[in-house]
């Protein structure tokens, strides 16, 4: 029997991800570019996907995009908004999910999943990029640390230094004073993630939480932040490896389903 | 247009709301006085004593939807009025302090009327108006209503201001009351009153004969003209146009309507055409709004006039204010609910997640919330109002599939 080949693409602010799938399950092919919406990543994220599997864009039954930049493709069979694509990822990888929480580059979002894997009602941050992944790359900027060390930094800490989370602009200032008042950089970088968490747990709890949860985005690498939002929440938290992949993922399964219709 | 040809209902009610302020510059022309008003000041007052009136809101909604908007913010920021305070109350404070608006100039108001059963915002920008323009301020507290029925200490208090303002701008204008007209504008009042609620009834029909976003376009003038009769007749030429295309089997909405909404909250003016634009992609029609029918005061008598003013979207308990809206959404059969975030309308946005829940619960509808404003363009971002309709369409989607698969069944 003829195989079938679907492309999902999840064009972030920060990030351009793609996924190819065979037969709607198997994951032949991934890729991911760190450079997003409006730039050269889309366009390498596709090729490097498709190179990885020997494949061409032709080979593929259907293409679907998700992503804040998911309209900046022309030739794609169709797209869908990120929350479908992550809820359905997130069932695929974890079929007792009830609640997803995706943090990326400039939004954050709590999904709602029903027993059957069906998207219910979901929560988003307001204009604001408090509790997202450009907040955490502020505070790196302002810590002169790498984005990928909070995590490695934050596991060393002793004690947590309060970081505000009403405000990007307000946690810098907050940030550059405790450095200027020589605490910890480590007990600041798990104040930081306390603040991401508590905003999205806010988010959360305002739609309400259901075991079990999984996170998924970009930010998920970063088990500083996870460990925050377990203890915010006081619940389990499942990170799958392919957590920053999902939009991508979701959307291939997606790909696959219409493919089939 | 030909001599017996039939004139558009719109075209009638535009007319209607350009007179409102024709009528303001000829009376200043005139030497008279000229009022500003809040928006839900009882309106009889002013019109029985044939004073011309003008309504701030109005004129800031249109500033806002012609993109003037965020330059008298930023003009009346300059002023000291912080970025948080409602968007209309900041564009109207700058027009008051002399700042020019092409987009819909108005007459400089000789005394202001004021209500604060929009909320209490508005109190302290009418006081701040009555400051800058050196003029009286004419104002009706209207109390909170924390129970169901409204209290009859309520009516008698509300009464009492009533009486005193018809006092006051008596003395203020030199004029006479005249029970008599009274009477024929309260009747008007309630005509226009019983028209416009018809014209927003028509969404409750599948599919509805109009798209329920031309209710922003067309509350103009219950908001600013509902005394007069050639509101009434306006707002029933329209009905009579609904009732035609509900025969015909035509719609002012041009597209499938593959879903029905209730939008809650204020539009955001400037960004009218953004936020239609992925709800008529997706096929989603808005058959249901709050805030046009809040302005239809029907009543019978001095107390039941006195509680009609009772009722505003901020003014009522939470327990009233769900059921207004699940009654319109029932009537209207939505099968979504999206709503607006209002930075300018922090009292009506502030009890929103609580009815988001009750709305989720009752009436098993997904609610999605969006970050905006009704007057200043700076608090909307599209593509994060995109995504959530997005995310909304599917959703509903998803409930269609699950409840049997038709849409709008």
């Amino acid at each position: 029997m003829e195989k079938i080949y679907t492309m999902g693409i999840d064009i972030g602010s920060t990030a351009s991800k793609c996924i190819i799938l065979k037969d709607g399950k198997d994951i032949i092919s991934k890729s991911l570019i760190e450079v997003g919406a409006g730039t050269t990543g889309p366009t390498r994220a596709i090729k490097a996907v498709l190179d990885e599997c020997n494949l061409s864009k032709e080979d593929m039954s259907y293409i679907l995009a998700t992503g804040y930049g998911r309209n900046s493709i022309d030739w794609i069979d169709s797209e869908m908004s990120e929350l479908s694509c992550h809820a359905k990822a997130a069932y695929f990888l974890f079929p007792n999910v009830r609640t997803v929480i995706d943090i990326g580059g400039q939004d954050a979002k709590v999904l709602c999943i029903s027993d059957k894997g069906m998207l219910t009602n979901f929560a988003m941050n307001d204009k604001c990029a408090a509790g997202t992944g450009r907040f955490l790359d502020v505070m790196a900027r302002v810590l002169e640390v790498k984005l990928d060390d909070l995590e490695s930094l934050s596991a060393e800490s002793t004690k947590v230094v309060n970081i505000s989370s009403t405000c990007t602009v307000f946690a810098e200032s907050e940030v550059i004073s405790q450095l200027a008042s020589n605490s910890n950089i480590c007990d600041i970088v798990r104040g930081i993630h306390k603040s991401v968490a508590g905003r999205v747990a806010g988010l959360a709890k305002r739609v309400g939480i259901e075991d079990d949860i999984v996170m998924t985005g970009g930010v998920a690498k970063n088990k500083g932040v996870v460990i925050a939002l377990e203890e915010e929440l006081g619940k389990k938290i499942y990170v799958s490896p392919l957590a920053h992949y999902a939009g991508a993922l979701g959307a291939a399964i997606f790909a696959y389903q219409k493919s089939q219709k | 247009m030909l001599e017996n040809e039939k004139v558009p209902a719109k075209l009638k009610l535009r007319a209607v709301a350009d007179q409102v302020y024709k009528n303001a510059w000829d009376a200043k022309k005139r030497g008279e006085l000229v009022g500003w008003s809040s928006s839900k000041f009882p309106a009889e007052i002013a019109e029985t004593l044939g004073l011309a009136v003008c309504y701030p809101e109005n004129q800031a909604a249109a500033i806002s939807a012609k993109h003037g908007g965020q330059r008298m913010c930023e003009h009346a920021e300059a002023m000291g009025y912080d970025n948080d305070i409602c968007g209309y109350a900041r564009i109207n404070l700058a027009y008051a302090a002399g700042h020019e608006a092409e987009e819909k100039p108005m007459p400089q108001p000789d005394f202001v009327l004021c209500c604060n059963n929009i909320c209490n915002c508005m109190t302290k920008w009418y006081e701040n108006i009555a400051r800058i323009r050196n003029i009286p301020l004419i104002m009706i507290d209207v109390p909170y209503n924390n129970t169901v029925e409204v209290d009859d200490h309520h009516v008698a208090y509300i009464r009492g201001q009533f009486d005193d303002a018809i006092k006051q701008l008596e003395k203020i204008s030199g004029r006479t009351w005249d029970e008599k007209k009274f009477e024929q504008v309260c009747a008007n009042s309630n005509r226009t009153a019983k028209a416009w609620l018809k014209v927003c009834s028509y969404c409750q029909y599948k599919p509805s004969p109009f798209s329920g976003f031309d209710l922003f376009n067309h509350m103009a003038v219950v908001v600013t003209a509902r005394c007069k009769v050639e509101a009434a007749e306006a707002f029933e030429a329209l009905a009579q146009e609904l009732e035609q295309n509900l025969k015909d089997g035509k719609s002012t909405w041009k597209y499938a309507e593959t879903h029905r909404i209730m939008f809650e909250g204020i539009p955001c003016w400037p960004q009218l055409q953004a936020l239609f634009k992925p709800l008529k992609e997706k096929g989603i029609n808005t058959t249901a709004v709050v805030y046009a029918p809040a302005f239809g005061f029907v009543y019978n008598n001095m107390d039941e006039m006195m509680k009609a003013y009772c009722k505003a979207p901020n003014s009522v308990c939470l327990e009233t204010g769900v059921e207004w809206r699940e009654g319109i959404c029932r009537e209207n059969k939505v099968d979504g609910i999206l709503v607006h975030y209002n930075r300018s309308c922090k009292p009506w946005s502030g009890y929103m997640p609580e009815m988001q829940r009750r709305f989720r619960k009752d009436l098993d509808v997904p609610v999605v919330g969006f970050d905006g404003d009704q007057a200043d363009p700076r608090n909307f971002s599209e593509a994060q109002y995109n995504t959530r309709v997005e995310g909304l369409f599917e959703v509903m989607e998803e409930y269609t599939a699950r409840k049997g698969g038709d849409h709008n069944e």
